[in-house]
């Protein structure tokens, strides 16, 4: 601990509303030089204002902010970068189609570029070096002339780093960025934090896994509902005292579930091969049979194959070859509206992609499977009423933080707008539920909420398929579990006798086994 | 907001040019509202601007850029034109009838733009912009000397007058306020409703907001965009039926449709992409060339002002971002509000 210095940075009386919702209230909260202090807080309990606010995207109603003892205004995010502080965001802010250097030089006064905006050949040869070299100071390895959309998303996080460290950052706001990261790219990402704090620079980290809270944190602090409630360190504290400390009662960490009662063979998947765009096969031969009131759960590290293979199951992607057949139908080439209309509800992997219109009202996103349909529409013309009451409805049951029903859902906290979509996707009548990462950037209260609804959905015999990079949800959801490996169902396994040892040999390759084919005759 | 800076912007231009502003805005109000036939111009002149401005509207909501209004707006009038002056049906089913043609010629047309786009990729800026050349070029022959459509011995490039029996009804007999304005606020209506309570108005609106989504939630999304851009140049056509069928001398001569479709793009900017403020926008932009001769003539201000003060309008309704923190005006947040540069990114 460094308390015998001075905080780098000091918040003071912080106050901030929308509208009726006041997402930070009265907010004290010190930073001291070379630390890693996370923030830990509920969905929505205002973690992100906060940073904004601090990053100059709002502005705080009430408080000010210090930064080495010197009060200071910050309209405005240039006005935190030239202050030293910088953010990477919860959602990824790059130019998908710029490279890494392009990216980097965006919006950056040291090369403006000529009367025109053109940039020379010298700026862009310039900041290369610089990347070059940030990346070998911090151990932040990028290729400057890579192109951002072909990044991981790992890669693309350390860009976004850099980014932050070539504007001349000192302190680095760190929002959820492990949310979207494999257990590696994670470790990686703690190695790099480590070598910023002893370079000097100071870190906040946001994150709701408790886990790499103890892993990286100096000093925690804990916010709910807009509010400071407690600070502690991880010496201190346990994973179930942070819980606590979080949502403010007990959260059971591991779901409960009773025996699982397999019935009818729901999903039938028989050879299945994807290529990808780029033409790569990137799901080889895979069969899979999920049955009636059973959680599958698919463990791999990301980018194996899922992500096509859920999408193919959708409809979002035709396959290769092979079948898909939902409920002894033939889906293998059928829209995505088909496939949910024979009963399929789909938790996409990312949400503001897929699973959300964003310039949407919270109340139209809850309907967006649905709006077609009864009771929310006769097939053409859409009753407002309805859709309001199911919006009140499910506001409710699933707790979704919102400041009303209208509220844009781009407006509402990263956790929230997932629980919108659980809400959507899990309250009509379904045989399938596909849920890519279902509980990613979710609190673990709402972790808590979300694993009951789908042991529910499969107690009422909903065959569910689940793909989470989180080994531990795998775990304690799945009655039974897959690995895949570069495209490849390489194990399969009941939950039971599974443990996360013998999973993680499979999931890097190093051990195959040959399928079990149970029960192939349905 | 917009509208209030561009006055101020514009009334330094006036100053410069040596007339009184104050002097210049009054008789701009007088020429567009003073009298009766001054406020029945400016509703004759917002008329077409209403709904092509809603055509505009409606494929901004699904995510496209229909730049060939003024096209539609052509075709729209001469197909009407060809109808008009061949038909002699009763009244009560010639005019429906007219008015379905020119719609369905500016849908056609559109169509084939939507269809350009999603089977084909082709942008929709760059076909509809070609298909306005083609349109003007087509119009100038048919019209042009020796063309199929010329009024016989007529020495300006015009056609035959519709017939009577093609004509829009006056709403108030021996003015030139006819019929078209109830048809267009009937239509802003029908697009609010269809844009925000029904099946294809949330599927438009989805697919202009989040292509993913709109994928992810099964909506076909070719036929989508076929679709709104036929529903958009549907109005346009209309617009340009409506104008020939309701402005004497009833005739389709060059010139005379000019700018409403590039007009209609700027009005519904201004209306935030909602049939309401489209309505509004339009009726601001028809008063301001309603009154733009009396202002000419009362305070000797040269008559482009009329088109900077439009332009200034437009720059700062589009340059949203500048106006808010100018006023310290929080962001929209409800979802019938717009935001331009997304809707013109596609995405
Ligand atoms: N621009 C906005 N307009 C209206 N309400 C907002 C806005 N931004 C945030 N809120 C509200 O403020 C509250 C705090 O949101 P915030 O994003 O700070 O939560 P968070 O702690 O980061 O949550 P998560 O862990 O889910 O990311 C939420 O109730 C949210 O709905
Ligand atoms: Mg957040």
């Amino acid at each position: 601990m460094k308390n015998n210095k001075d905080p780098i940075l000091s918040l003071h009386n912080i106050t901030k509303s929308f509208g009726s919702v006041v997402a930070n209230d009265s907010i004290y909260f010190d930073l001291y030089p070379q630390e890693i202090q996370v923030l830990l807080g509920e969905n929505g309990a205002g973690k992100s204002t906060l940073m904004k606010i601090l990053y100059g995207m709002y502005q705080a109603d009430q408080g000010e902010i210090l930064i080495n003892q010197q009060k200071v205004v910050i309209q405005d995010p240039n006005d935190a970068l030239r202050l030293g502080i910088g953010m990477v965001h919860q959602h990824f802010m790059l130019v998908p189609v710029m490279t890494v250097t392009e990216n980097l030089m965006l919006g950056d006064e040291k090369t403006k570029g000529n009367a025109f905006g053109k940039l020379s050949k010298l700026d862009r040869e310039t900041v290369r070096q610089e990347i070059i070299a940030l990346g070998n100071k911090y151990g932040l390895q990028v290729n400057p002339d890579a192109v951002v959309e072909d990044l991981s998303v790992g890669e693309a996080q350390r860009v976004e780093i850099l980014k932050v460290l070539y504007k001349g950052a000192d302190i680095l706001i760190l929002d959820e960025p492990t949310a979207v990261l494999t257990p590696q790219e994670t470790s990686e990402l703690f190695e790099i934090m480590r070598s910023l704090i002893k370079q000097g620079k100071s870190i906040i980290f946001i994150t709701h896994k408790l886990k790499e809270v103890l892993a990286v944190a100096d000093r925690i602090a804990v916010l709910r509902n807009g509010k400071v409630v407690g600070h502690t360190t991880p010496a201190e504290s346990s994973i179930e005292e942070l819980a606590l400390l979080m949502v403010g009662r007990e959260v059971l960490l591991t779901a409960t579930k009773g025996q699982s009662h397999p019935g009818k063979v729901v999903l039938n998947i028989k050879d299945l091969s994807i290529k990808s765009k780029s033409e790569v096969m990137v799901v080889k031969n895979f069969s899979l049979q999920l049955r009636a009131g059973e959680i599958y759960g698919i463990a791999g590290v990301q980018g194996n194959g899922q992500s096509e293979l859920i999408e193919a199951i959708t409809g979002l992607m035709q396959p290769h070859s092979g079948h898909i057949i939902i409920l002894n139908k033939d889906v293998t080439h059928s829209s995505p509206r088909q496939i949910t209309l024979v009963g399929t509800a789909h938790v996409p992997e990312d949400r503001q992609k897929h699973g959300l219109v964003l310039g949407f009202s919270v109340a139209t996103n809850l309907v967006l499977q649905t709006y077609y349909l009864p009771p929310f529409s006769n097939g053409w013309v859409i009753y407002p009423e309805k859709v309001e009451e199911n919006a009140d409805e499910k506001i409710d049951e699933f707790d979704i933080r919102t400041p009303s029903r209208d509220a844009l859902v781009s407006n509402l906290s990263g956790g929230n707008q997932q629980k919108v979509i659980i809400a959507r996707e899990l309250s009509r009548p379904i045989n399938l539920l596909i849920i890519n990462q279902p509980t990613r950037g979710l609190d673990v209260g709402s972790i808590e909420y979300i694993h009951k609804r789908i042991i529910e959905a499969r107690d009422k015999g909903v065959a569910v398929l689940l793909v989470s990079a989180e080994l531990d949800e795998i775990l304690s959801l799945s009655d039974r579990i897959g690995v895949m490996y570069a495209g490849e169902l390489v194990a399969e396994m009941d939950a039971k006798g599974a443990n996360r040892e013998q999973l993680g040999l499979y999931m890097t390759g190093s051990k195959k086994e040959k399928m079990l084919k149970e029960n192939i005759n349905q | 907001m917009a509208i209030f800076t561009a006055l101020l912007v514009s009334s330094i231009a006036i100053l410069l040019s040596g007339a009184s502003p104050i002097k210049a805005f009054s008789a701009l109000a007088v020429g567009a509202f003073g009298t009766r036939d001054n406020l029945i111009e400016t509703v004759v002149k917002a008329t077409p601007l209403i709904i092509a401005g809603l055509g505009v509207a409606l494929a901004f909501r699904g995510g496209l850029f229909n730049i060939g209004v003024e096209g539609q707006l052509f075709i729209g009038s001469i197909v009407a034109v060809l109808v008009g002056t061949n038909f002699d049906l009763p009244k009560i089913i010639n005019v429906p009838l007219v008015m379905l043609a020119g719609a369905l010629a500016g849908a056609l047309l559109a169509a084939f733009s939507g269809y350009l786009k999603a089977w084909h990729g082709a942008h929709e800026v760059i076909t509809t912009i070609m298909m306005n050349y083609i349109v003007l070029r087509i119009i100038t022959w048919a019209i042009g000397a020796n063309g199929p459509l010329r009024k016989p011995l007529s020495i300006v490039p015009e056609t035959r007058s519709l017939f009577e029996s093609a004509r829009l009804p006056l709403l108030i007999s021996d003015t030139r306020l006819h019929m078209g304005i109830v048809i267009a606020l009937a239509l802003a209506a029908g697009v609010y409703f269809l844009l925000f309570r029904t099946v294809l108005g949330v599927e438009i609106r989805i697919v202009g907001k989040n292509l993913h989504a709109a994928k992810y939630v099964g909506i076909n999304v070719k036929r989508n965009i076929v679709l709104t851009m036929a529903l958009s140049g549907g109005l346009a056509g209309l617009a340009g039926a409506i104008q020939v069928m309701g402005i004497p001398p009833y005739n389709f001569t060059t010139g005379f449709n000019v700018g409403y479709g590039f007009d209609s793009l700027a009005v519904a900017v201004l209306g935030s992409i909602h049939p309401v403020g489209v309505v509004f926008s339009a009726l601001l932009f028809g008063a301001m060339d309603a009154g733009a001769r009396l202002m000419q003539l009362r305070a000797k201000v040269p008559i482009d002002i009329i088109t900077l003060l439009q332009g200034l309008i437009l720059m700062f309704v589009a340059a949203n971002q500048i106006i808010r923190s100018l006023y310290h005006l929080p962001a929209p947040s409800k979802e019938d509000s717009v935001n331009l540069t997304q809707s013109w990114g596609g995405e």
